[in-house]
């Protein structure tokens, strides 16, 4: 059975199209403004890339924070259900996920089955997340990739501030005028975005084994950082911000539709004050 | 097709009647020669309420949540409080919608703000004395202040030093009623109120009881719009009235005859602290999935008092005629408003630390036959946000699943819709396993 499972995250448009399990494709693709669009040009390529057509898919599964809006799948999963989903299938030991994209940090600790037991998310603040990593790298003008690398050759740890995106930028621009070499600032970085997510990991208590996925995990420079922080050995997945894609193809092959696509349909009461 | 009969409750639109005319009679006291005060939704309204002559009291944690419940008032509100006092935004939701209201000289039910004639508080939490000391400058200062201390311990260390304290600061408290107002106090009236305090009290504990029911009849939702007379004005005899003749007896009929707060309730759950007022539609989004909210320690006892039976279980605490207590004089009158208050009000536990939280919490879930937890951690209120982590951890090691959602019960620019309703459908679906009535 042929079967696709879409991520619509923050930034990124990520698509595998299985059959049988066995992964027939990928595409990623910015998301930008108009996800819904971004979606569908990222379906054609992958399925340019399997020598399908739309017809040839039995079923699709969206998730990711603009998941709803992908209007060619058959349904929704959260973000989470489909971490675990993914992360199973390549790592049947793993327990404790820690997911961080681009708009979003969160921890899950999983069933040896892929259940969602309990989890943990960075509400509602940038710091623990790509955006941060992406926003401190404009400010050391330097790309993520080579911000990534050259953490790695920093000795030196240096505190700061990961509550807040915002003070955060302001408190690497005070390192750069102090001269503080880059990448003793790239490390700062990465170790205070991991303190972020080492504390919401730290909720759902840790397990073995941790995987990491999600767009943050490619940064090797993060990924060293996080490993410190938690103190245990951390393993990322071959294509770790496919691994929500892959989430949702296995739910669609499963049958587990999640969600209707359509736009929320909340009841539209009348609020009386004080009820 | 449904699983339980449901109905909406005979006697919701008594409790609405009762809540508008209660505000509407603060606003208009003066016009009738009345007076009126301010205090707390956890004050012992029965003392300053036995002044002989008309008297009415504004709460303000009650009018905070009124004003976080509308979403054209809120943030206007917040804003003023923040703009022209220069408020931090952590401090309590309420305090800011109360202080917001006042700065801008508004009623949120109408009208000019209508300053009271006196004050009278005790202090519960960091906030409350301050609150209305404030809420007194900002209305130009000249408001007679009374406030008495409350931090005496939990319900386990409450004997009659204790007590008797308390109990001293409100007979200081009455010299002060009388002295500023220039009215006689009557223990005649206090009598009858502390005995109404004791019915609104115990007859609301005795309706929460009920829910401990398959399939409850009441939802949390519907139980905050009835647990509010009790933060209005507990001594309030038609207030009293409606717990013990109204609501007690039709809950109970609904419990015989299996009638449901919600036709498909699949999975019962006990929530924590005040909600997001202006985002209760929340809890019927649960609902599509069977979810109802049907306790909470902050429901159950914020007005709701409770004592142990001998097997240890939560007992409404029993009112006065089934204590076969006759009030003798003025002094005890006091002391058991005070003892019922302080040994009965599970809601006090939380500011004494996790283990007592904890304590009460577990014994809900277990006893209100919950299938899991679902906290809003609230932002809004430094209180009752105290341990929730705790006690995460202690349902869980109950074996109980557990969400939590950030959020804020009085300022809705704290609060994330679309994601929270994203964190129910993965907790929903994912951890409990269930899917939408609708599916």
């Amino acid at each position: 059975m042929i079967v696709a499972g879409i991520d619509v995250g923050g930034k990124n448009v990520h698509i595998v199209i299985t059959k049988n399990g066995d992964i027939l494709a990928k595409a990623g693709a910015p998301s930008g403004i108009n996800k819904a669009e971004a979606a569908e040009k990222v379906y054609d390529e992958a399925l340019k890339q399997a020598g399908l057509t739309r017809k040839d898919v039995r079923r699709v599964v969206a998730t990711g924070s603009s998941g709803q809006r992908v209007a060619f799948a058959n349904g929704v999963i959260p973000d989470a259900a489909a971490d675990a989903r993914g992360v199973i299938r390549l790592i049947p030991s793993a327990r404790t996920v820690i997911d961080v994209g681009a708009e979003e940090g969160r921890a899950i600790k999983i069933s040896p089955e892929g259940k969602v037991l309990d989890f943990a998310i960075n509400e509602k603040c940038a710091a623990g997340t790509g955006t941060f990593v992406d926003t401190m790298a404009r400010a050391l003008e330097i790309s993520v990739e080579e911000m990534a690398k050259i953490s790695l050759q920093s000795t030196k740890s240096i505190p700061m501030n990961a509550q807040c995106a915002v003070f955060g930028e302001s408190e690497v621009v005070s390192l750069i005028h102090q001269k503080t070499p880059k990448q003793d600032i790239a490390r700062a970085v990465h170790d205070a975005i991991a303190g972020r997510i080492g504390s919401v990991a730290r909720i759902v208590g840790l397990e073995n084994d941790v995987v990491i996925v999600g767009g943050v995990a490619k940064n090797t420079g993060f990924v060293e950082s996080l490993k410190r922080d938690l103190g245990v050995e951390v393993k990322v997945p071959n294509d770790p911000d496919f691994v929500g894609a892959l989430g949702a193809a296995a739910a669609a092959a499963a049958g587990v539709l999640g969600e209707e696509v359509k736009a929320r349909v909340v009841e539209k009461e009348t609020i009386e004050e004080g009820k | 097709m449904a699983k339980y009969k449901t109905k909406g409750l005979d006697c919701w639109q008594r409790a609405k009647e009762l809540r508008v005319k209660y505000y509407q009679d603060y606003a208009e006291a003066h016009d009738r020669g009345a007076l009126r005060w301010e205090g707390g939704a956890w004050m012992f309204d029965a003392v300053p309420q036995s002044l002989e002559g008309e008297i009415h009291v504004l709460t303000e944690e009650p009018y905070g949540a009124s004003v976080g419940a509308n979403p054209k008032l809120q943030v206007r509100y917040q804003e003023a409080a923040e703009g022209k006092w220069g408020c931090a935004r952590d401090l309590c939701a309420y305090l800011r919608n109360y202080w917001g209201s006042i700065l801008l000289n508004e009623y949120a039910f109408g009208g000019e703000w209508p300053k009271s004639d006196f004050i009278f508080q005790n202090h519960i939490c960091c906030s409350h004395a301050k609150w209305l000391q404030v809420a007194d400058e900002i209305a130009g200062g000249d408001i007679p202040f009374f406030c008495f201390d409350v931090g005496v311990g939990a319900y386990d260390k409450i004997g009659e030093r204790q007590i008797r304290y308390v109990v001293d600061q409100l007979h200081d408290g009455i010299e002060f009623l009388e002295k500023h107002t220039g009215r006689k106090f009557s223990d005649e009236k206090l009598i009858q109120n502390v005995k109404n305090t004791y019915d609104s009290c115990c007859y609301w504990a005795k309706t929460c009881e009920l829910n401990q029911a398959v399939p409850a009849p009441l939802d949390e939702k519907t139980m905050f719009s009835l647990y509010v007379l009790g933060c209005l004005e507990k001594s309030n005899p038609d207030f009293a009235h409606f717990y013990k003749y109204e609501l007690y007896p039709e809950v109970k009929d609904r419990v015989a005859n299996q009638i449901a707060a919600v036709a498909n309730e699949q999975c019962r759950v006990i929530t924590d602290t005040q909600p997001p007022w202006g985002f209760l539609r929340v809890y019927r989004y649960l609902e599509q999935y069977g979810v109802v909210a049907v306790a909470n320690l902050y429901t159950n006892s914020l007005i709701g008092w409770w004592t142990h039976d001998d097997k240890g279980n939560l007992v409404p605490y029993p009112t006065l005629e089934e204590q076969g207590i006759t009030i003798k004089d003025r002094d005890h009158a006091l002391w058991l408003l005070v003892e019922g208050e302080l040994k009965g009000k599970l809601e006090w536990a939380q500011f004494y630390g996790a283990k007592y939280k904890n304590y009460f919490v577990t014994k809900i879930a277990r006893q209100w036959k919950c299938d899991a937890a679902i906290i809003h951690l609230n932002r809004g209120c430094e209180g009752t946000a105290q341990h929730q982590m705790e006690m995460k951890i202690a349902l869980q090691n109950m074996g109980l699943p557990v969400l939590t959602f950030e959020g804020n019960m009085a300022d809705e620019r704290e609060f994330d819709e679309a994601r929270t309703y994203r964190l129910i459908d993965l907790f929903v679906r994912e951890t409990l396993g269930l899917k939408k009535v609708t599916d």
